[in-house]
């Protein structure tokens, strides 16, 4: 068994079975390093097809650029997106993965009876000057023209881009300190218009996840963030609680 | 080793990618699948380059992943903005012209 073969037969399936991987994922940032991983093989293949400036260029352009911008729009968008799975098309699933079977099969069936007529050639020869010269030899010859114009739509992409991303101003009005006092007083209860409780300050511990304690020894909600209430971030205030004092309820009353 | 052993795996990604745009709702995922699967057909073009021994598969292959970086560019603007007006990424959801 040759390198290149050892190489092909432990890469190709793990491949196949990442872009496979792919499809089940819930989470799309999960999708997303496995098809990273697929592209790095890919450029791995393209080095051992003899195309070293492409696998350089795979690995620049796809896990590089393109799979950065995939990840920084997936944290845009909310990691947490993940997908329903309800068919919104009867039977799309089973229909879909049997046409992809179907057509894949008949590819491989086309493939294998091809008859090229020839063995491989290899690409000593074209490459004898260096790869890259070889690719340039072509873009600035006679690819010049398509090369010009692929310049011309990597501009206007940009250009696209720019301005469909484009949002003149957030939605959401800005508040002032001026408009929050006053929405503090005008509320429901004056009972934290004076700001609500910090976190707990005790002998031993200092954090923002520890609650205050009340005067009666119960911990206080108000003085921890919502954000860590949602989190369940927030550290047990037992054993700063002292017994024996007299329980009072929510109106103060003992 | 006989590369159109390339093109059996080729075939494969790419239908793998073709049923990934089928079946999934999250936009972003669904252009990662259409992804996959023109980078699946960028290497049939290299296979052949190696095949027939001659470069112009790579020129070929090159200019499908700069045209893929404007789609992927172009395409996930557009996610945005549908994200930003709708709230969600979900293929399903942008069916305005269907009610």
């Amino acid at each position: 068994m040759s390198g290149e073969s050892a190489l092909f037969w432990v890469l190709a399936p793990l491949a196949v079975l990442a872009s496979v991987a792919m499809l089940f994922m819930k989470k799309a940032v999960h999708s997303a390093i496995l098809l990273a991983w697929v592209m790095i093989t890919l450029a791995i293949f393209y080095i051992a097809l003899e195309a070293p400036f492409l696998g350089i260029v795979q690995i620049v352009v796809y896990t590089g650029a393109v799979m950065m911008l995939f990840l920084f729009i997936l944290m845009l968008v909310g990691v947490d997106s993940s997908d329903s799975l309800v068919e919104k098309i009867k039977g799309i699933r089973s229909v879909a993965i049997f046409t992809a079977l179907a057509f894949s099969l008949t590819l491989i069936t086309f493939i294998a009876r091809a008859e090229l007529g020839r063995p491989s050639v290899g690409l000593e020869e074209a490459n004898s000057g260096g790869n890259v010269e070889g690719l340039a030899q072509y873009l600035f010859s006679d690819y010049v023209w398509a090369f010009e114009v692929i310049s011309a739509l990597l501009i206007t992409a940009a250009l696209g881009a720019m301005v469909l991303a484009h949002s003149e101003k957030s939605d959401v009005a800005r508040t002032s300190q001026k408009s929050r006092s006053i929405a503090r007083f005008r509320g429901k209860s004056i009972a934290t218009a004076a700001g609500l409780p910090g976190s707990g300050v005790y002998a031993r511990n200092n954090a923002l996840d520890l609650p205050a304690l009340l005067p009666d020894g119960k911990p206080s909600d108000l003085s921890i963030a919502e954000v860590l209430h949602r989190r369940g971030d927030v550290a047990e205030s037992k054993s700063y609680e002292l017994e024996g004092l007299p329980k009072i309820d929510d109106e103060g009353n003992k | 080793m006989n590369p159109t052993n390339y093109l059996y795996l080729s075939a494969i990604l790419f239908s793998i990618g073709a049923v990934g745009v089928i079946v999934r709702k999250n936009a972003i995922v669904v252009f990662m699948c259409i992804e996959l699967m023109l980078n699946a057909a960028n290497l049939a073009f290299v296979t052949f380059a190696k095949i027939n021994g001659n470069l112009e598969g790579q020129v070929m292959a090159f200019f499908t992943m700069v045209v893929a970086a404007c789609e992927v560019v172009v395409g996930l603007a557009i996610i945005v903005t549908i994200f930003r007006s709708r709230r969600s990424a979900s293929v399903d959801d942008a069916s305005l012209l269907n009610r």
